[in-house]
């Protein structure tokens, strides 16, 4: 099972409107991954910084940590939403941060990049969706996973998108049989990884290709030959949105389009309420074909 | 003629309706409007009615359907006419995965695509697809009619038994076991009165399909049983 949903806007009048869609297109999907949660949603940049998204336990002093963090210096703008902490840092002072959060056991460092915010925790979908407060945020495009776990432990790190770049996320429905040996291969190529999820290692691969100059297009195909399984995924890079199913295509998806959106969903049921669904082109993705839009 | 609103009644409501109707009823025109891709909708319906429904529909619309005429006017998801054993379903737009699988007679029309394993097991349905069908379709197939206007996909007929599959346009490969045969005269027959029922009257030329069928080298094939498919 597992649900995937994701949602790309063309228009950018619905950007403010980007999260509370999202919220409900995940919450229809909750019966297909009642287990966790979670969705990568890419908002405004804050130009020369990073944005960090930490998780950590829920009842944490995160006022604390920041003031830590800053260590003197200037302060460092942050929200906090739920058991999360998104805190922007100027690029020149992510090294220290970030070595500095290593020293804090308790938390840990889920996702960055210069637009993305990841949110994930277990629970049911709906619920999860509504602790971050995933209806009031805005952006350009936005992915989500509800899931019922197979192939690793119901916990946070087991929940989707997995973030392995920056800007970079990806959210799978299905299982992959060679994910072992391509993280072998990975960790020697110099990539580390969180888990022991098969998903975390499609990820990792995709991250590796970009890094070497890859286009998400040519990832996404190359994806094809070294990923082994049962895959539909959707991937978030800091201005791309991309679909890509395995070719035997065992995992279902719909996608619609509009002038003013491009939606994904592993059932057409989660997109019923987006604006003109009446009018959309509605079709099934075809198996082993690279789907993708970019913003400029 | 009978309307149901799926925003005002559940489906569970409109099914058990379905299924109290008798042979005789009067109440043969029914239209379900907002199905708003839920699955299971008009599953086990038998009684010689039409329902009409507004919209895409999600998984296994019309499934185990005898008498009944369906009408999807929109895509249906994975499954559509599974099991049918006799009526009509006629889905006005694309169907995904699985259509028409198990089906033990029937007619099931595609406007649209229908993607893979399209007439999976397929046992005696009637399957026509105006637009192309996916990977693997007619896997297993077993007996009756696969027609397809476009073009197939890879493995066609993969471990066919003895379904008839005619397509028009290109074939991306043919499963195990599954080769092109002759099209007869009694072929062209039957292929007109399908085209026929499927509304095609005379616009398509049974002559353009190619028919491929079972090779009968993977399964035990006796003579003797021919006239059981």
């Amino acid at each position: 099972m597992c649900g995937i949903v994701g949602l790309f806007l063309k228009d950018r009048a619905l950007e403010p409107e980007l999260g509370a869609l999202l919220a409900r297109m995940l919450g229809t999907l909750c019966d297909r991954g009642p287990d966790s949660a979670g969705f990568a949603v890419y908002g405004a940049a804050v130009p020369g910084s990073i944005k960090l998204t930490i998780r950590g336990p829920l009842t944490h002093d995160y006022a604390g940590v920041v003031h830590r963090l800053q260590a003197g210096g200037p302060a460092l703008p942050y929200a906090v939403r739920d058991t999360h902490l998104i805190l922007t840092v100027p690029a020149e002072r992510e090294t220290a941060v970030r070595r500095d959060i290593a020293a804090m056991p308790e938390l840990t460092v889920v996702g960055s990049g210069r637009r993305m915010e990841i949110f994930k925790e277990v629970g049911r979908p709906d619920r999860v969706a509504e602790r971050f407060g995933l209806d009031t945020m805005a952006g350009t495009h936005a992915v989500g996973h509800t899931r019922m776990a197979t192939e690793s432990a119901v916990t946070t790190d087991g929940a989707h998108p997995f973030s392995t770049g920056a800007d970079q996320c990806l959210v799978h429905n299905g299982s992959l049989s060679n994910h072992n040996a391509l993280r072998r291969e990975l960790i020697r190529k110099g990539l580390s990884f969180q888990t022991e999820n098969d998903t975390e290692v499609a990820a990792g691969y995709m991250s590796w290709r970009m890094q070497q100059g890859d286009s998400l297009e040519q990832t996404l195909n190359s994806s094809l030959g070294a990923l082994d399984g049962f895959y539909t995924f959707v991937v978030g890079t800091e201005s791309g949105f991309g679909v890509l199913r395995d070719p035997i295509a065992c995992k279902p998806a719909v996608m619609a389009e509009t002038d003013r959106w491009v939606a994904f969903g592993t059932e057409y049921r989660a997109l019923v309420d987006l604006p003109g669904i009446d009018a959309a082109h509605v079709w099934e993705p075809v198996p082993a074909k690279a789907y993708l839009w970019e913003r400029h | 003629m009978r309307t149901v609103d799926l925003s005002q009644t559940s489906l569970r409501e409109l099914n058990a309706a379905l299924h109290r109707l008798k042979p005789t009823t009067n109440e043969t025109h029914w239209r379900v409007l907002n199905p708003r891709g839920r699955h299971a909708i008009a599953v086990g319906v038998d009684a010689p009615i039409t329902v009409e429904i507004d919209g895409h529909v999600g998984y296994y619309c019309a499934g185990m359907n005898k008498e009944a005429t369906i009408v999807v006017n929109g895509n249906a998801g994975q499954g559509v006419a599974e099991n049918m054993m006799s009526g009509r379903v006629h889905v006005k737009g694309d169907a995904s995965q699985a259509a028409g699988a198990t089906g033990c007679g029937g007619l099931l029309v595609v406007e649209g695509n229908a993607s893979a394993r399209c007439g999976i097991s397929m046992k005696g349905i009637d399957i026509v697809v105006k637009g192309s069908v996916g990977h693997l379709s007619a896997f297993m197939a077993q007996a009756g009619n696969l027609v397809v206007l476009g073009d197939a996909g890879e493995a066609l007929g993969d471990s066919i038994y003895e379904a008839r599959l005619f397509v028009r346009g290109s074939v991306g490969s043919l499963g195990a076991d599954c080769i092109e045969k002759p099209i007869e005269d009694h072929h062209k027959a039957e292929l007109a009165r399908l085209l026929e029922a499927a509304g095609i009257n005379g616009a398509v030329d049974p002559r353009s399909f190619r028919r491929y069928g079972s090779a009968r080298k993977l399964y035990h094939f006796h003579f003797d049983n021919v006239g059981s498919y």
